[in-house]
């Protein structure tokens, strides 16, 4: 089979899913005949009709309400946020309705909001956003952040299989810029675990979605300076992979997080903190971390390259963590 | 202040048609909705529940009313004051006291308080949250998913007037209103948001005129006339059921109580509060009930004596329950395969699945959505002109004129008025 991009990936996972089971729907605007903003439901329509495509109004809240609600009959709606970014609209209903509902009163919600996500597309501070630690910080939902074509089919098909609410980010600029090959039978990937993108001695450079790339080419960078870098894509935030973070730390000995989410309450804090936690004593050095900077995200091209991290900022802080 | 309140009417109680077992059945559940709130009072004076404890008194009639009116196959939603909705559609009350009363044997284990449960399998309740109006989309969904799977089932949820004003209600109402969902929805009028009058919060006398503008069925009715509410709420299901729905319901009425137990709601006029007590849903009803000759005292006796034996025996169960285990607080948060998931099909799956469903995708547009097709404008307002023209307080908006091809709501909203005349409803005053 012929490379796929990242964007035709997830295409081919919704398909697949609504081809195999009637209960899967998707929900949300213009995905319809229009195909979605970006083309992701291109053809969904005309594959299986108006009753499991539903093109909604602008209106993000009755969007997620009534995948939930859709859910509660044993449906498994795909809601789509046109970007994600428009999830801050109907935050009430995903933490409050949603996420809550399993535990409070027993009621699961198998349901995905997908919807793409992320910078580096000059999308300006509201196309553009990472919000993907309000939602980390909601027990009850799964949260999902791939950076390879056939991750992103694998943990969709999981989370639409999935019995909780799962949150699934597409980062938009790795939409059509990578390509792979795929499987041709049905495959999965399994929700909660991160996975090691190159090994390494030196130190651990832990990251997710298009920083995965970044981090890879700075792993290269470092090595022709003699440092050996082990990159670890965490593909799920929320459960975090807690076992092969703390593996890799106890091996490596330093650890680099790095993520295109601003700085301030992002999870490389978290990360830091469970570290801190369950492998102080394998630390050789202090844990760094290379973000965003803590402002919404700006529009100038010359002002969004100098807000996200890049090879560089990552190369950087890399070298000063490998000589301790 | 008393003047503009809307006179209690006892003409649509005399219509014919219900039968005396459903009269009794709509007393006992409006005694027995009373009887446990006034239940909880005392638990509540003896420190006995955890949280708040929200009144539903005077507002009987409007949640045992409308609930009558489903089936056990029809799903609800009910809000904090919609108790006696809970017990038509079969929770019991040790139910609603173990759930006040944070006991591990409540539906919630003791996770949540007050009408904050469901039951998903049995019952087809969806749990509320404190914030108000995310059910109306919610329950757009599960009408919606209902014709989906061919159930044929109707969906009611319930709102004050206070939460008429949140974005979800509005973005609930236009999309079932877009998708035609079985949706009936109680707009509780009870006068008070907390402690905020309506006058404060909603330019408009009707509340059901919010419907209107999404141009469904929308009718006010007397809430405080049990048989008024059930056979509005009748006509409102069975239209819903015949796939003519959404339906909204305003029932005009007054919260008798404080927002909750610590409220003592002194920002009530004294006289609103006495022309509402005069029109006690409860009394208003036993007097009818008497003066058709419809029950007798050996009735209301065997009511009373019924209630009693539930209500005892539900509060010393529910007093003598345990409180959860501490390490519950950890259990439950992701379902991990304790739930079955299985939809209940009820239309061939080959309907839906492909290449059956094959669709056009060709954009149908029904019309130009021009300016030039009937509508009324008013010539002040042509385009042009560098000024906005003054408003005129008697203006009225720009109407369809009745042009078919620019009007859809216009249709439906004449089709919705004919359907509603056969309704016993009072339609609000201008």
């Amino acid at each position: 089979m012929a490379p796929v991009t990242m964007l035709e990936a997830i295409r081919q996972a919704i398909f697949e899913e609504m081809d195999r089971d009637p209960a899967v729907i998707s929900i949300g605007e213009d995905i319809g005949g229009y195909g979605g903003a970006f083309k992701v439901t291109e053809g969904l329509l005309a594959r299986f009709g108006p009753e499991r495509v539903i093109e909604t109004p602008i209106s993000e809240t009755a969007i997620i309400g009534a995948a939930c609600g859709m859910s509660y009959l044993g449906l498994r709606p795909i809601a789509e946020m046109q970007f994600i970014d428009f999830i801050a609209c109907c935050f009430n209903q995903v933490t409050n309705f949603v996420a809550k509902g399993h535990y409070l009163w027993g009621a699961p919600a198998p349901m995905v909001i997908r919807g793409p996500s992320g910078g580096g597309v000059h999308g300006g501070p509201f196309h553009s956003a990472n919000p993907e630690m309000y939602f980390v910080h909601t027990p009850g939902l799964k949260i999902i952040y791939p950076s390879t074509p056939y991750d992103a089919k694998g943990l969709l098909k999981s989370a639409i299989r999935d019995n909780n609410p799962v949150l699934f980010f597409e980062h938009k600029f790795l939409y059509r810029r990578i390509k792979e090959e795929l499987p041709e039978d049905d495959y999965t990937v399994p929700i909660g675990k991160a996975v090691t993108r190159r090994e390494g001695r030196d130190l651990t450079i832990l990251t997710y979605a298009a920083m995965a790339h970044t981090c890879i080419e700075a792993a290269a960078a470092l090595e022709k300076e003699g440092v050996d870098a082990e990159v670890i894509d965490l593909r799920t935030l929320l459960p975090l992979d807690k076992e092969a973070i703390l593996a890799s730390v106890k091996k490596t000995n330093k650890l680099l997080i790095v993520h295109e989410d601003t700085r301030t309450g992002g999870i490389a804090g978290e990360i830091a903190s469970l570290v801190c936690e369950g492998a102080f004593e394998d630390l050789d050095g202090p844990i760094q971390r290379v973000t965003s900077l803590d402002t919404p995200v700006p529009y100038a091209p010359s002002l969004e390259e100098h807000f996200l991290p890049n090879v560089a900022k990552v190369v950087d802080a890399a070298r000063e963590l490998a000589r301790y | 202040m008393s003047p503009s309140y809307p006179a209690a009417k006892t003409k649509t109680s005399a219509a014919p048609a219900l039968t005396r077992d459903t009269h009794l059945g709509l007393y006992y559940y409006m005694r027995l909705n009373r009887a446990v709130e006034d239940q909880m009072v005392k638990l509540f004076r003896q420190n006995k529940i955890v949280g708040g404890l929200y009144s539903s008194l005077g507002q009987e009639g409007i949640s045992v009313g409308t609930a009558y009116a489903l089936e056990k196959r029809d799903w609800m939603a009910p809000m904090i004051r919609n108790i006696g909705a809970l017990l038509v559609k079969g929770v019991r009350p040790r139910d609603i006291f173990t759930q006040h009363m944070a006991k591990f044997t409540s539906p919630t284990l003791g996770k949540d308080g007050t009408s904050h449960f469901g039951d998903l399998k049995n019952l087809h309740i969806v749990s509320p949250i404190s914030m108000l109006g995310d059910l109306i989309p919610v329950m757009t969904g599960v009408a919606m998913a209902g014709r989906y799977l061919g159930q044929n089932i109707v969906t009611m949820t319930w709102i004050g007037d206070g939460g008429s004003s949140t974005g979800a209600f509005h973005e609930g109402l236009n999309l079932a209103a877009a998708q035609r969902a079985s949706l009936v929805l109680i707009l509780e009028n009870n006068q008070w948001a907390y402690s905020t009058p309506v006058s404060k919060q909603v330019p408009l006398r009707d509340l059901a005129e919010r419907g209107r503008a999404y141009g469904i069925t929308s009718v006010s009715v007397d809430g405080n006339d049990v048989v008024a509410v059930y056979r509005t709420a009748k006509s409102a299901v069975d239209q819903c059921r015949a796939g003519d729905g959404p339906v909204l319901i305003e029932a005009k009425t007054h919260r008798m109580r404080g927002h909750a137990q610590h409220d003592p709601a002194e920002y009530v006029p004294k006289e609103m509060r006495e022309y509402w007590e005069a029109r006690d849903p409860i009394t208003r009803y036993e007097k009818f009930l008497t003066e058709n000759k419809i029950w007798n005292a050996a009735d209301k006796k065997e009511i009373e004596a019924r209630i009693e034996k539930v209500l005892n025996e539900d509060r010393e169960f529910a007093e003598n329950s345990p409180m959860p285990p501490p390490e519950l607080a950890e259990q439950g948060v992701y379902c991990d395969g304790c739930h079955t998931i299985e939809a209940d099909w009820q239309r061939p799956k080959s309907e839906v699945t492909p290449p059956k469903t094959t669709f056009d995708t060709t954009l149908q547009v029904k019309d130009f959505g021009g300016i030039d097709q009937g509508f009324n404008v008013p010539t002040e307002t042509v385009t042009g002109q560098t000024e906005p023209p003054p408003i005129k307080k008697s203006a009225k908006p720009a109407q369809a004129s009745g042009n078919g091809a620019s009007a859809p709501a216009s249709s439906k909203s004449s089709a919705a008025k004919s359907k509603s005349a056969k309704a016993p409803v009072r339609k609000g005053r201008r």
